[in-house]
């Protein structure tokens, strides 16, 4: 067992009682397959010297005959079921991990990265457990008392026959694991090529619209069947070494049957066994060799699950899941990490109320790990309730991380950040997003309806309000013109609706929020200028009685702004006072 | 795409019998398939075959007959043992090479599909989820004919020869046999065929609520978090998996009482037969030997059944990709060349005419373009700005041809369009649309299928002016640099000068480029813009871009008005220069 499967075993309760149960279940299995054996056995020798005698006491062995089929069939269905529901449960054990895990992960490194390979995993990729749980693990109890149960009874019965069983029996695993190790090498090689072949059409299918753009498509059509050619031979080159390994089992479980059988027969001939005898070993051998088999069979398939579980561990595993460790490498240790994740929620204080609240960053230096440079470096700025601040300077300065600051996505390596003069890591971060609202520069919108977008801070908000809040933000007229208004659902990542409206949707949001401090990040970059100048309005309209750090590329929001501050390359410009007063009176 | 386009899309065609149109692309590959099911067949046959000559072995042994009456039977037990294996390995391998060169097959038929299809035709085209599932639908062929179809006609086989072999025995057994092997083999797989279909409809549901709940939880971890609605989200993602789970372990019920019934059904074989057999033994009209080989026949005969719930299982799965692809192969192409095509010439700069053009993306769908004009004169480059929504794209769309209009005419060196072909057309205009694909393979051939017979002169100097020729060479493999699948080992600055490189290579007499800065921080999208007007000076260019910086070096710009406002005769195309 591989140390991912003893942890997989430790982990998922569900998987733990599926392997107790299918022992049991096993166990009774293989008395029931024996007393099967024997039963047939004893009838049919009982026919075969009573010719022209009455059927009659044959009866008895036949119906305990069916009566131990019917029991085996009960017994398949309790363990097929009870396989499968194991293989349920273990899924949704894991699907509710890794969505734990998400949940304590900082939100900007999950929009970051990994989405797509996260999302999958949840989805299908988790499937891939299923061989593992229903058709391998079953398995590992199975090879081992099945096999032991069968031989002890040709013991009784038969005791060279059981010889013959016992001698070729580890032949199995041991020529198993010799051509495994074989195959596993040199499919490990093959699997690079073989992903990279099977992905080309997809790429091909995905790329057609610029293939036709430049008139190569005729071209590609022998190309796909090229490459689908050679992903065949590469395929049936793994192929061809990955079945031997199957081939050696099966050959050798049904030689084995053959050995048993032919001197069982020579026995008979020679009258030194009776006929019942022979049938029982008949019948009970090839059901020795028959786990062994599944296993070998199993395997194959109970691969892709391994992998699965290895990297559903990774994700679990992954320190660098919450955004605090950006900084100071030495702490981001293990211990220290999910302490610090333990102690959070009971240390942590209310927020201050936003509507009075000095915000503060001092001394603040942020540097992401993969980045040669500070993100920021020892940036002070004090905003006072009410205020209005415009961050202005080249992309990359570090305007978007100054604002993740102020919402706690990131911790500065080094400084603090205050709100009313607590240290923002020592406020619960619910009661302090409350009073934020946040419009991102690329807002996601769910797939669910217009309305339950904007109310997603709000989710009790009603109808009026929703609509004050579109209205508001200038968003009212493009959503009645929509197909179902209000209640349309928006598609994959609100589709059907271009960035400018998106950004409206946002501000609706934020209006409906009504939260006492905004943070604005470029909400009207990407804009054409009719979008542009209503959602200027709109955020001009927001900000009038909150406090308010925005991110400004463009000129037009600047003149709603109190103070001007440039960011460069991580450094706050410090702003002239002369056009502090100029922009305040215009 | 919004989920009510899909729901049209799915909801017009129903397709009849999708599996059976599914198998009839795959049958020119019988010859190949074939000789699979044989030794499939084959295989199972040796191993029912084995265990009935071992048991006529043992019996006739038991009657202790001179030692040359059995050694047939010995050597046929020892050559049954090493041929099972041997056939098993065989069919297998045969079973996977003919099913590959099948899909092979239907995966340039599917292309072919494809083609007139790219990029307006099918919502595909729109989303990465969609196409992904598209290219799994192909590849379910090979689920049908290897997990379905194979196991289908070996299990056939076995009964059939068993039901034959024990009707020859003894009449009454071979008629009792063949009624349970049909109920096992035939009944059963169809009942779990029906159950699971039902199941699987409500199961597809919860999947797909769980997938976008999944998105929404990563993509949308900022605003979640930020908006206190993590929680919310995080309920339903779970709520979405019990559920799953739930519809699960009812699934589980299914095949788990399934394999129970084959099971009873063997037992109740076993016993009936043996009993008829006995009987028959006792009136003295069948011999001892009949008898056991009746009874192991009976009990291994429904071995070669185990695999049939499970292929019921899988064949609903199947039919779901088969339906998709039925639907895909049906889609009308939406431009048809005309059947005499006008020759269009493709020398020296040419201009374009666009007068009072009208496009729908649907035949009963809203105007997308209405009535727009347009004129790019020869070796002028026209910078085409738009509010959000006002059909830029469309108006290319219509350009290459990818979508038809319904009214007005786009006339290219005197010639209307819409009588030349789609290949002509996209000969004369092309260049970097939207969706404009990075594929995966090295650099060169990235940019080299614009133009195949390009020299690397012209390749340097397309790159050159993209502003790419630095950060190619500085790298290791230079030109035979792989990029990742859809460019995803390049930033997005370097995606789209890229992009703009092939165009340029492509050198078109009209070049078109939509939204070359697209997804791009303000600062990049303007140097890439002035770079694309340095470097398309004096040729018919269509620029077309939301940005306002960086355009200073055009020579034209012209706003084109939202759709469904007033039909504008010819947009004001003065110098309307910005800062």
């Amino acid at each position: 067992m591989k140390p991912v499967e003893r942890r997989l075993l430790r982990e998922v309760p569900a998987l733990r009682h599926h392997m107790t149960y299918s022992t049991v279940l096993t166990l009774l299995g293989a008395g029931l397959v024996t007393a099967q054996a024997a039963l047939l056995a004893r009838a049919l020798a009982d026919g075969f010297v009573g010719h022209a005698a009455q059927v009659a006491p044959l009866a008895a062995p036949l119906t305990a005959l069916a009566a131990v089929m019917a029991l085996r069939a009960l017994l398949t269905w309790a363990r097929g079921t009870l396989a499968e529901r194991a293989a349920a449960d273990t899924k949704d054990t894991l699907r509710g991990r890794i969505t734990d895990r998400m949940r304590q992960t900082g939100p900007l490194r999950l929009t970051a990265c990994r989405h797509g390979e996260t999302a999958t995993l949840l989805t299908r990729g988790l499937d891939a457990l299923d061989p593992y749980v229903v058709g391998y693990l079953p398995t590992m109890t199975a090879t081992v008392v099945v096999p032991l149960t069968v031989v002890a009874w040709l013991w009784w019965t038969d005791w060279t026959s059981a010889l013959i069983v016992v001698m070729t029996l580890p032949l199995m695993p041991v020529f198993g694991a010799l051509v495994g190790k074989h195959t596993a090498r040199r499919t490990a090689r093959q699997w690079r090529l073989l992903a990279r072949l099977g992905g080309h059409f997809l790429d091909v299918v995905a790329g057609l619209p610029t293939l036709r753009a430049f008139g190569r498509e005729g071209y590609q059509i022998r190309v796909v069947g090229e490459m689908a050619d050679a992903h065949r031979r590469a395929t049936m080159r793994t192929l061809r070494v990955a079945f031997l390994s199957s081939l050696v089992l099966e050959t050798i479980a049904t030689l084995s049957v053959a050995l048993v059988a032919v001197p069982v027969g020579l026995r008979l001939l020679a009258g030194e066994l009776d006929l019942r005898t022979a049938l029982t070993v008949l019948f009970l051998a090839p059901e020795a060799y028959l786990p062994l088999r599944a296993a070998g069979a199993a395997f194959h398939d109970s691969a892709e699950g391994i992998a699965v579980a290895e990297r559903i561990f990774a994700i679990l595993d992954d320190e660098d899941t919450t955004d605090e460790d950006t900084t100071d490498e030495d702490m981001t240790d293990e211990d220290s990490n999910t302490e610090r994740a333990a102690d959070r929620p009971a240390d942590r204080a209310p927020a201050p109320d936003g509507r009075t609240a000095h915000l503060r960053l001092d001394e603040v230096t942020v540097h992401y790990p993969d980045r040669p440079a500070p993100a920021l470096r020892s940036v002070s700025l004090t905003v006072r309730p009410g205020e209005h601040v415009a961050l202005v300077g080249p992309s990359g300065a570090g305007k978007s991380t100054l604002l993740s600051l102020l919402l706690g996505f990131t911790t500065p390596g080094v400084g603090r950040i205050t709100v009313d003069g607590t240290d923002l890591t020592n406020i619960d971060p619910d009661t302090w997003h409350a009073q934020v609202a946040w419009v991102p520069q690329r807002p996601h919108l769910f797939a669910v309806s217009v309305t339950d977008n904007i109310r997603l801070g709000r989710p009790d908000a009603g109808h009026a309000e929703v609509r004050a809040a579109a209205r508001a933000a200038s968003a009212d007229r493009f959503i009645e013109e929509l197909p179902h208004g209000y209640a349309t659902v928006l598609g994959e990542h609100g589709a059907g609706l271009s960035a400018g409206q998106r950004q409206r949707i946002a501000l609706a949001r934020a209006f409906l929020k009504n939260a006492p401090v905004l943070l604005l990040d470029e909400p009207t970059a990407h804009l054409d200028p009719e979008s542009e100048a209503a959602v200027t309005r709109a955020t001009a309209d927001l900000m009038r009685g909150r406090t308010a750090v925005v991110v400004a590329h463009r000129t037009s929001l600047l003149p709603h702004a109190d103070r001007i501050i440039t960011v460069r390359a991580g450094s706050l410009v410090t702003p002239q006072p002369s056009l502090d007063e100029g922009l305040l009176a215009s | 795409m919004s989920p009510h386009t899909q729901a049209a899309a799915s909801a017009h065609g129903r397709v009849r019998r999708p599996t059976v149109r599914l198998l009839r692309h795959l049958l020119p590959y019988w010859r190949r398939l074939l000789p699979a099911a044989l030794a499939a067949a084959g295989s199972e046959l040796a191993s029912a075959a084995l265990m009935a000559t071992a048991a006529w072995l043992i019996t006739r042994a038991a009657q202790q007959p001179p030692l040359a009456s059995v050694s047939v039977a010995i050597v046929a037990v020892r050559a049954l043992a090493l041929g099972r294996g041997t056939l098993r390995y065989t069919d297998r391998l045969l079973g996977h090479d003919g099913v590959l060169r099948a899909v092979a097959g239907f995966r340039t038929r599917v292309y072919e599909a494809l083609v007139p299809l790219a990029p307006a035709g099918i919502p595909a085209f729109r989303s990465g989820d969609l196409l992904t599932r598209l290219v799994d639908d192909v590849d379910a062929a090979q689920d049908l004919l290897l997990r379905v179809l194979i196991p289908a006609a070996a299990a056939g086989t076995v009964t059939t020869t068993a039901t034959a072999t024990a009707s020859v025995l003894l009449p009454q057994a071979g008629l009792l046999l063949g009624l349970l092997l049909a109920v096992a083999g035939l009944l059963v797989p169809t009942l779990v065929l029906a159950l699971s279909r039902r199941a699987g409809r409500a199961e597809k549901a919860a999947r797909a609520e769980l997938a976008v709940a999944t998105l929404d939880l990563t993509q949308g971890a900022a605003d979640l978090a930020a908006y206190g609605a993590r929680d919310r989200a995080h309920d339903r993602a779970r709520g979405a998996s019990a559920r799953i789970a739930a519809l699960e372990r009812l699934g589980a019920l299914t095949t788990s009482s399934a394999s129970a019934v084959v099971l009873l059904l063997q037992g109740g074989a076993t016993a009936g037969v043996t009993w008829l057999a006995l009987r028959a033994h006792a009136a003295g009209t069948l011999s001892a030997v009949r008898l056991t080989v009746l009874a192991v026949l009976a009990l291994v005969s429904f071995e070669a059944l185990a695999p049939l719930p499970g292929a019921a299982r899988r064949l609903v799965a199947v039919r779901a990709s088969a339906r998709r692809l039925a639907d895909l192969l049906d889609t009308p192409p939406p431009v048809v060349d005309p059947p005499a095509p006008a020759p269009l010439g493709t020398d020296g700069p040419l201009g374009v005419d666009i007068t009072d053009l009208r496009v729908r993306h649907r035949p009963d769908g809203p105007l997308a373009l209405d009535g727009v004009s347009l004129r790019l004169p020869p070796g002028r480059r026209v910078v085409l700005l738009g509010a959000s929504g006002s059909g830029k794209s469309t108006l290319i769309a219509a350009l290459m041809r990818f979508v038809p209009y319904e009214a007005g005419s786009i006339r290219v060196g005197g010639r209307e369009l819409r009588d030349c072909t789609g290949a002509d057309a996209r000969r004369v205009i092309t260049g970097m649309t939207q969706d404009a694909h990075v594929f995966h393979t090295t650099i060169r051939a990235n940019l080299i299928l614009a133009r195949p017979d390009a020299t690397d002169a012209d390749l340097r100097e397309a790159v050159r002016r993209a502003r790419l020729l630095d950060w190619i060479e500085s790298l290791p493999d230079r030109w035979d640099t792989l990029v990742g699948g859809d460019g995803a080992t390049l930033s997005g600055g370097q995606r789209r000068r890229l992009l703009l490189a092939r165009a340029l290579l492509a050198d078109p007499p009209v070049l078109v480029l939509d939204e070359p800065t697209e997804g791009l921080d303000p600062d990049t999208a303007a140097a890439v813009l002035s770079d694309i007007l340095d470097a398309t000076r004096g040729r018919t260019t269509l620029l077309v871009t939301h940005e306002r910086s960086g355009l200073a070096a055009a020579d034209e710009i012209v706003t084109l008005p939202t759709a469904g406002s007033e039909p504008s005769p010819r947009t004001a195309a003065g110098r309307e220069r910005y800062r």
